[in-house]
């Protein structure tokens, strides 16, 4: 078994890893924390029925997973205070909101940035709050910086002067060049207060965003933890209502196809509960799942070409053809900063 | 990876892998004697791998990753694939290792106490420590020290002393075997000092820290006592993962400077230097 299959393998069911040798451990550690998935790993296993030298690199991961936690939070606190004059919804997304929501799918997470969403009109004064409390810009780059304000779904990256961590505001989840454009507005209307002055996405959204990370954005670099994500929250959001909502709320954001595949790729690796209905194969899901296996024991990516295919598909998805070249151009002739 | 060798080194399981021979004979030259990693299950890996396909051939260039990585890291020639290994080794624990705090500090032990000596490249750390540990003292590493989050107890990190520019000709006149020698590295030249067998052999026994040093070379002869606030601050600056750690990395520093003195010394060279060093540890 390769070692990304080993990795899937214990995820979902922690029993598989009795009796691995010396040799599959280290595959399995190794690919685990190439997917930023050990920490997660060690809140599974069961540390008294692994080797003593498993069982201390899982304490660690765990460890740090607490603290990368503790540190989210905190950080999401911090924005929360910079930005409580404006009177907005701030909303978190991705592993902060798992956290701070409490949800199954933020145990042993590896979280870094801090993702918020906010109204797209509130833009410059959020900005201009996050620089008064210490936030600066990462890109001194023009053409990065103009590109990111003009075709982006968020800011350029700013990063905490004294904290050193980094802020993505978001005003929606896709790049506005993708083809699907998702309803951010539906997207703000409909998220949950935490009651701290903090938002999280519906239920439904969350997937959706999780979906459109995935497939629709991405070259599904990370795509493993990304699935498990997503398997998580089916598994805590399950319901016939959930179903039906993040049924209507796909075709909402244009991403119908996105989290269908999302779905069914998460009942294939982590065996997700999923509706019959939705189980449907497709010709191109093993060429997905070669391109989400693709880690080794050394930590590599394998399947070199498979990969650059979709890395090409995922800036083909970004942006239209013509403005793709001339980025792409742009990015290969200037001097390097 | 191709060729791999796999090692331990105090509390840490290292595996390496390249794709050339080389580099991975030559480490496991240097590293002859030690043991493997605890249940041949390695903490960390590191890969040397050639930056593009062809490299592995062309001009080959070896590029240094594994479970961590710095995004700008520069590759290195093949000549210097050694240096390579050592460094790709420095950044997994830097970056990745939690289960003590780490300080980037030489250390060696006498009568079952460490002095630890802080610094940055060209301080002189690495060189006294080496002096000292061919003067009676046990060398418990020149390049990380790993503090105990639980006790501050000194736990060894012997891997082999690497000595820049002069320090090998200081390292040699005192009768120190050096080599290999690499020539032209980033850092200039660079020469291994093997740890005696004593070292080697005590690599679990812990002890605790007595004298903090911040040694500064090419300096007239001087010391002042640092207060242990002004200690901590540049403590946190040493260490790799003093944020990772959150309140335990706190909580075994403040330990560390409440419970250890502090001296800075300036020296002009390296007969002063372990002079000072003997002096000050006899009146601590």
């Amino acid at each position: 078994m390769t070692a990304a299959r080993l990795l899937v393998a214990a995820l979902r069911d922690p029993g598989s890893v009795a009796g691995l040798s010396a040799e599959q451990w280290t595959a399995l550690l190794t690919a685990a924390r190439a997917e930023r998935l050990i920490g997660t790993l060690a809140h599974r296993l069961d540390r008294r029925s692994v080797p003593e030298a498993v069982a201390r690199i899982l304490a660690d991961a765990e460890e740090g997973a607490k603290q990368e936690r503790r540190a989210a939070l905190w950080e999401a606190e911090m924005a929360r205070r910079a930005l409580a004059s404006l009177d907005l919804p701030v909303v978190l997304l991705k592993g902060t909101a798992f956290a701070a929501a409490g949800l199954d799918a933020g145990q042993g997470r590896s979280i870094g940035d801090l993702d918020i969403l906010v109204p797209r009109d509130a833009l410059d004064a959020v900005e201009q709050a996050l620089r008064a409390f210490g936030w600066e810009p990462v890109k001194e780059d023009a053409y990065d910086d103009a590109y990111y304000r003009r075709w982006m779904h968020e800011l350029p990256p700013l990063i905490h002067r004294e904290r050193d961590r980094m802020i993505d505001v978001h005003h929606t989840i896709l790049p506005p060049t993708a083809r699907p454009t998702p309803d951010a507005e539906a997207l703000l209307a409909d998220a949950v207060p935490l009651g701290n002055g903090l938002s999280i996405l519906s239920p439904a959204d969350m997937v959706v965003h999780a979906a459109a990370h995935l497939y629709a954005d991405g070259d599904l670099a990370g795509g493993l933890r990304n699935l498990w994500d997503i398997d998580r929250l089916l598994r805590e959001f399950a319901s016939d209502d959930f179903w039906r909502q993040l049924d209507e709320r796909a075709r909402r954001h244009d991403l119908a196809g996105a989290v269908r595949r999302a779905l069914r790729q998460a009942a294939d690796l982590y065996g997700a509960p999923i509706p019959d209905g939705w189980r449907a194969r497709f010709t191109v899901d093993p060429l997905y799942r070669r391109r989400l296996l693709a880690r080794d024991g050394w930590g590599r990516q394998g399947h070199s070409f498979t990969r650059l295919g979709f890395y090409i598909r995922s800036h083909w998805l970004r942006m239209p053809p013509l403005m793709l070249a001339r980025h792409l151009w742009t990015k290969a002739t200037r001097k390097p900063a | 990876m191709r060729h791999a060798h796999a090692v331990r080194v105090g509390p840490v399981g290292f595996r390496v892998g390249a794709a050339w021979r080389a580099p991975v004979e030559a480490l496991a030259a240097l590293y002859e004697g030690y043991p493997e990693p605890e249940g041949a299950i390695p903490d960390l890996t590191v890969r040397l791998y050639p930056e593009r396909p062809w490299r592995r051939w062309l001009r080959p260039s070896v590029a240094i990753s594994g479970d961590y990585w710095l995004p700008d890291a520069a590759p290195l020639p093949l000549e210097q694939g050694l240096l390579a290994a050592e460094m790709g080794m420095n950044l997994q624990v830097a970056l990745g290792w939690r289960r003590h705090l780490l300080l980037h500090c030489s250390a060696v032990e006498r009568g079952g106490r460490v002095l630890l000596m802080s610094g940055a490249s060209g301080s002189g750390k690495s060189t006294l420590a080496t002096l000292l540990a061919m003067n009676g003292w046990r060398f418990l590493g020149d390049e990380f020290a790993f503090v105990s989050l639980e006790d501050g107890r000194i736990h060894p990190f012997p891997r082999a002393a690497s000595l820049k520019n002069q320090a090998i000709a200081a390292v040699r006149q005192a009768g120190g075997t050096v080599g290999p020698v690499i020539e032209d590295t980033p850092k200039g030249r660079i020469g291994y000092w093997r740890p005696p067998a004593d070292a080697l052999a005590r690599m679990a026994e812990t002890a605790p820290p007595a004298l903090l040093l911040f040694p500064r070379f090419g300096f007239a002869e001087a010391v002042e006592p640092m207060a242990p606030s002004e200690a901590f601050m540049r403590l946190t600056q040493a260490s790799t993962n003093y944020v990772a750690l959150g309140e335990a990395g706190f909580t075994a520093l403040s330990r560390l400077v409440r419970t250890v003195p502090a001296l800075t010394i300036d020296y002009p060279d390296s007969a002063t230097g372990m002079a000072l060093a003997e002096r000050l540890w006899s009146e601590a």
